[in-house]
């Protein structure tokens, strides 16, 4: 039987021997640096989430309905009569969040170890791009349910595009392929969530792995591997990717199904942070809920997007500056000019400015989930800028912080004290 | 790359001219899908501009028009009104419309191009909900200082006749304008502004 199935593989060998070289380049001699940690689980459990935003969704799409008419009681459907309709439908949404979670941490290791810096730049404009795009993908999806935070959460992210000036109101227009969002917006959204970006979603992991995989993986330490090598010309500070890391992975791919698997039994809405409740309500073009607030990934920015005042009678230097904020990441590599890579060997100014802006982002997404009057009002004459929700004030200033963070990167990083860099990396 | 490679002159101007070619029709096969995002024309018929013909209405009275599925109203306002809307001005937590909610033109206190005329969206910028007209014989309901607009009976939201939020309102925006434009004295366009019909 094994010779068989050796001579079955001899043969398929023969004919394509890419895909045993292909294994080889990419896992089995792919040699990762043996220091690892925590926060290197979240490259690998992003494309987990990928996969399992892929399966539930293509199970969802027979039976959901694209139409305007149809979508909402789609999706009710879906959760009542359908056999296991229901834990598909809260593991795609469940899956959304979760897809969040994960880059972001995913992002923040990029910050800790300077994993965007020379050499890697590309590996993480790579990966900002498909951060854009799964922006992307969690807009167009969330319209399809066709409730009420759906069509309004919408309704308000095509109309910043009407605040372009000049080609504005025919931009947002076009996005909608109708006056208000309609039949026809929710149709051409599920051909971009179900298929167009997608497609584009996994042709960046490829390119964002082959990226990756040319110039090798940064480590906890920041610290070249391959300068130092054994006999056999591999990286002594290395091990191959298959077997140590696959396992590895695994292990925190059990741990995060764990906790995947009890918010979706037990919390799949998690207080109307995953789920908004006002979208179990169906879509009313006449009828706007009080309070709009997108899904908590997107908050940080809509934030920003609420604090700024509107300047010379348009929201437009608000949406530019939501843009900037976001657009921003892509500059990272050359706005940090520390010489070392890992916050391991840096200085206090480095560590205090990633904690100030790790506060500022949190407290940023906190107030956009909520209305701007959440933290009530200064007494008069505290009228500023139009404004005395005290709310919209933190906001204002947490955006200030947010944007210094970048702003002033090259100054402070270029005067941080860093410590010596060791040769190898540290157990 | 160390060996020079002889490039053939003639050879790479094809090369270049069928790109350019090649790229052309590239942008060319783009445009169809490009164009067929816009609005169809059953979509474009749904939302085609109204035209009102305000001479019909009595002044004070209330003309209501659907458009793009929602109710728009239009009124001609009196003199008295215009005056009772000035009235108003502390009373309204927009005066000068400052929130977009209205084109350009109508972007002052009595959220119109000419001030006689009134042009809404007649929808309730809080839940939705359509507004009544209550005129200033309704004090009894509305407060000895009533003096005419329009009452949200879902949530008792409050506006003028320029379609102002009065201040306490759970509304937080004035009534939307609609775009309009005057055809000729009597005869009013609504949804299409004179900048757009020029260009």
């Amino acid at each position: 039987m094994a010779s068989r199935l050796m001579a079955l593989w001899n043969w398929f060998d023969a004919r394509m021997p890419t895909a045993a070289e292909q294994w080889r380049i990419h896992a089995a001699e792919y040699y990762a640096p043996k220091n690892f940690n925590f926060w290197y689980f979240f490259g690998s459990l992003a494309l987990l989430v990928l996969v399992i935003q892929i399966v539930s969704g293509i199970f969802l799409t027979m039976n959901y309905k694209p139409d305007a008419a149809l979508a909402f009681g789609s999706v009710e459907y879906i959760m009542r009569d359908v056999p296991g309709g229901w834990i598909i439908r809260y593991i795609h949404s469940t899956g959304a969040s979760a897809f969040f979670i994960v880059v972001y941490l995913h992002m923040f290791r990029g910050l800790l170890y300077g994993s965007y810096k020379q050499p890697r730049e590309l590996v993480w404009i790579f990966g900002v791009v498909i951060y854009l795009s799964l922006m992307g993908e969690a807009f167009f999806g969330y319209l399809l349910p066709w409730g009420q935070m759906s069509y309004w959460g919408a309704q308000v992210i095509v109309n910043l595009f009407g605040t372009v000036p000049f080609i504005g109101p025919d931009l947002a227009l076009w996005i909608r392929g109708d006056y208000v969002v309609s039949d026809a917006t929710l149709n051409r959204f599920f051909a971009l969530h179900v298929i167009a970006l997608p497609l584009v979603l996994l042709g960046l992991v490829v390119v964002h792995l082959l990226a990756l995989h040319d110039v090798g993986s940064n480590n906890p330490d920041g610290v070249d591997i391959k300068k130092v090598k054994d006999a056999n010309g591999h990286p002594v500070d290395g091990i191959p990717f298959h077997p140590y890391y696959t396992v590895k992975d695994i292990m925190g791919a059990v741990v995060f199904l764990g906790v995947f698997c009890f918010v979706l039994f037990f919390v799949p809405e998690v207080g109307g942070y995953f789920l908004e409740y006002n979208n179990f309500i169906p879509a009313d073009p006449l009828k706007t809920p009080p309070h709009i607030a997108p899904v908590w990934y997107f908050t940080p920015y809509y934030s920003i997007l609420r604090a700024v005042p509107p300047l010379f009678n348009s929201q437009f230097p608000g949406v530019l500056a939501m843009g900037v904020a976001v657009l921003i990441f892509f500059f990272l590599p050359w706005l940090d000019r520390s010489p070392v890579k890992s916050i391991r060997y840096r200085g206090s100014l480095w560590k205090a400015a990633l904690a100030i802006f790790v506060v500022v982002f949190l407290v940023l997404g906190y107030l956009g989930t909520e209305p701007t009057t959440v933290w009530g009002q200064f007494k008069d004459p505290w009228n500023i800028l139009d404004t005395k929700d005290v709310a919209t004030w933190v906001a204002r200033l947490c955006s200030i912080v947010y944007f210094l963070f970048f702003f002033l990167m090259p100054w402070y990083t270029a005067r941080d004290s860093v410590k010596p860099v060791p040769e190898r990396v540290t157990a | 790359m160390s060996e020079q490679v002889k490039v053939d002159p003639q050879r790479r101007t094809l090369v270049i001219a069928a790109s350019a070619v090649g790229g052309a029709a590239a942008v060319g096969a783009a445009v169809p899908f490009v164009m067929s995002l816009w609005p169809s024309e059953r979509a474009k018929a749904a939302g085609a501009p109204v035209e009102v013909d305000i001479s019909k209405l009595a002044p004070g009275e209330l003309g209501v028009y659907e458009w793009r599925g929602k109710p728009v109203w239009v009124m001609r306002r009196t003199q008295a009104m215009l005056n009772d809307i000035k009235q108003d001005d502390a009373k309204v937590s927009d005066p000068q419309s400052s929130v977009d909610q209205q084109p350009a033109y109508a972007k002052n206190e009595y959220r119109s191009a000419k001030p006689e005329l009134m042009v809404l969206v007649g929808v309730c910028t809080h839940l939705g909900c359509s507004p009544k007209l209550k005129g200033p014989a309704d004090k009894a309901e509305m407060g000895a200082d009533w003096n005419g607009g329009f009452y949200c009976p879902c949530h008792g939201s409050k506006f003028d006749l320029a379609g102002r939020v009065f201040k306490g309102s759970p509304a937080p925006k004035n009534l939307e304008v609609p775009p309009y434009t005057y055809l000729s004295e009597t005869t009013v366009l609504i949804g299409e502004d004179k900048e757009k019909k020029g260009a």
